[in-house]
C-alpha cells in the first residue's frame, strides 16, 4: 500500500537503527583486530599499518559519523522517554546530524 | 524475558556507554594524530586496571544493547518469530561479548 | 488552472489495482468531494466511507498521495500541487473492498489494551470533582479528543512490523485514563500495555503525532506510559 510521507523525526529513527546495525556488524571485526595484540605488538602494528590507507580512513570517518550519530539519537530517546516532551525536537534531531558530521569531519582533520 | 524488562536493559546499558562512548570518540580523535601505532596504544593500555575495567564495562554494556537491539530488527525487519530472532541475536551477542573480553585482555595483558 | 483532476482510486480487495478517472476541478475542492462525484456520476459500484464530512467523526480517512488523512478536510488543491491524485484506503488493516478498510483488529486492540474507563462510583455517590488544573488532568485533557479514526495506526510503521503492536490510539487512551483519577482499571491495564506488543514497541517514529488530524499527540502519551511502568516495575508493582 501507499506509504505515509516521511517526517524528520521519522528520520532521525531510522539513522538511529541504522547506524547501530552497522555498529554491531563492525564491532566483532573491531574486537578481532585489536585481538591481534594477543600475539604480540608487531601483529597489531601490521594492521595499523594497513589502515593508514586514504580508503581506510575514509571509512573510519564513516564509522566515528555511525557511532555519533547513533549515540546522539540514543540520547534523543533517553531524554524523549523520561523527560517532558519538546516539541522542539526536530530542531535538536537536525543538530544532532550536523555533530555528527563534524564529528567525522574532526576524525579526517586529525588523520589528514 | 518480559518485554519491559528487556526495555530497560537497553535504556541503562545505553545511559551508562553514552560517557562511554563520548571518552571513546575523544580518545580517537586523540590518538590518531600523527597516526595510529600498537605501541602508543598498548604502552597506555598495558596493565592499566583503569582502561581494563572501563572497556570490560563498555563491551559489557553493548553487548546486551546489541543483543536486544538486533532482536527487535530480527523481529520487525524479518518473517522470524519472536523466539527465533532472540535466539539469533542473543548468540550473535555473546559472542561479540567473548571476543570484546578476548579483546581487552589482548591490550591489557 | 486546472479543469479537470486525474484520479487514481483504489479499486477491489487487497489484489486489486488503481483505477483511474477523470473529474471536473471545483474551488475548495475537498478529496471527499472527489470520490463522491467518481460514486455518483462515473461509477456507482465505487465503495467508500463518509459520516459529517465537516472533520468530526473521522470516517472519510484514506490515504490520499501515500499520507493517512481525513478526505473532508483535505483540499485537493494541498495536495496535487497540479499533478496526479491517489486514493487508497488506509494501510495496516485489511482491505474490504475499494476505498472501505477493516477495523476489527484496531477496536480489538483497544479492548486487549483495557483502554476502557473503569468507573469506581455509583450515581449514588456524591459528584466527583476534578480540578481541571492539575498536571494530571491536563495531560488527560491533551489526549481525550480520539474519535478512532484510525489515522495514526495507520500511519505507524510498528503496526506494520509487529503484529502484536496494540497501537498509538489505543496506548494513547490508555495514557489518558492512567491521569484519570476517576478509573480503577489502572492495575490491569498497566500489566496489559507492558506485555508485548505494549507501549515498549514503540519505536518513538513520531508519525502518530505528525499525521493526527485533532492535533494529538500519542507518541508523548506512550512516553509517559514507558515512565509509568518504569516506575511501577521499580517500586515492584509490576512483575
Amino acid at each position: 500500500m501507499l506509504k505515509p510521507h516521511r517526517k524528520p523525526l521519522w528520520y532521525a529513527a531510522m539513522v538511529h537503527r541504522l547506524s547501530g546495525l552497522a555498529l554491531s556488524i563492525f564491532l566483532p571485526f573491531h574486537f578481532l583486530v585489536l585481538g591481534l595484540a594477543i600475539e604480540g605488538e608487531a601483529e597489531l602494528d601490521n594492521f595499523l599499518k594497513w589502515t593508514e590507507s586514504p580508503l581506510v580512513k575514509f571509512a573510519e570517518m564513516g564509522l566515528v559519523f555511525l557511532l555519533t550519530v547513533h549515540l546522539l539519537g540514543g540520547m534523543r530517546l533517553l531524554v524523549l522517554e523520561n523527560f517532558a516532551w519538546r516539541d522542539d525536537q526536530k530542531t535538536i534531531a537536525t543538530f544532532a546530524a550536523g555533530a555528527s558530521v563534524l564529528a567525522a569531519f574532526a576524525f579526517l582533520f586529525q588523520v589528514v | 524475558m518480559r518485554p519491559l524488562r528487556l526495555y530497560l536493559v537497553q535504556r541503562v546499558t545505553a545511559a551508562i556507554m553514552v560517557p562511554l562512548v563520548f571518552l571513546h570518540l575523544a580518545l580517537i580523535l586523540y590518538a590518531v594524530q600523527g597516526g595510529l601505532s600498537a605501541q602508543e596504544i598498548l604502552s597506555r593500555t598495558q596493565g592499566s586496571v583503569f582502561w581494563g575495567g572501563i572497556y570490560g564495562l563498555f563491551v559489557l554494556c553493548a553487548s546486551f544493547h546489541v543483543s536486544i537491539g538486533l532482536t527487535n530488527i530480527l523481529q520487525e525487519w524479518t518473517p522470524l518469530k519472536r523466539i527465533a530472532a532472540a535466539n539469533i541475536a542473543h548468540t550473535f551477542a555473546f559472542v561479540v561479548m567473548l571476543l570484546g573480553f578476548r579483546a581487552v585482555y589482548a591490550v591489557v595483558f | 488552472m486546472t479543469t479537470i483532476h486525474k484520479v487514481s482510486i483504489w479499486r477491489g480487495g487487497a489484489d486489486g489495482s488503481y483505477a483511474h478517472y477523470e473529474v471536473p476541478a471545483r474551488e475548495s475542492q475537498t478529496v471527499l468531494d472527489v470520490v463522491t462525484y467518481v460514486q455518483r456520476h462515473l461509477d456507482p459500484t465505487l465503495t467508500y466511507r463518509f459520516a459529517c464530512r465537516v472533520g468530526m467523526c473521522g470516517s472519510c480517512a484514506m490515504t490520499v498521495n501515500g499520507v493517512p488523512r481525513w478526505t473532508c478536510r483535505t483540499h485537493v488543491s494541498k495536495v496535487t500541487g497540479g499533478g496526479e491524485l491517489k486514493i487508497g484506503p488506509l494501510s495496516n488493516m485489511p482491505i474490504i473492498k475499494d476505498l472501505a478498510c477493516d477495523m476489527t483488529e484496531f477496536f480489538e486492540k483497544w479492548q486487549k489494551a483495557q483502554s476502557r474507563f473503569v468507573p469506581t462510583k455509583t450515581r449514588k455517590d456524591p459528584m466527583e470533582r476534578i480540578r481541571p488544573d492539575t498536571p494530571a488532568r491536563v495531560a488527560a485533557n491533551a489526549g481525550i479528543e480520539c474519535i478512532n479514526c484510525g489515522v495514526c495506526y495507520a500511519a505507524c510503521d510498528t503496526v506494520a512490523w509487529n503484529q502484536d503492536y496494540l497501537g498509538p490510539a489505543a496506548l494513547n487512551r490508555a495514557w489518558t485514563l492512567a491521569n484519570d483519577e476517576r478509573d480503577g482499571g489502572w492495575a490491569e491495564r498497566l500489566k496489559a500495555i507492558s506485555e508485548h506488543g505494549g507501549c515498549h514497541s514503540c519505536r518513538s517514529h513520531q508519525s502518530c503525532e505528525a499525521h493526527c488530524p485533532n492535533q494529538l499527540n500519542p507518541a508523548s502519551s506512550i512516553a509517559g506510559l514507558k515512565r509509568l511502568s518504569t516506575s511501577a516495575y521499580l517500586k515492584g508493582e509490576l512483575k
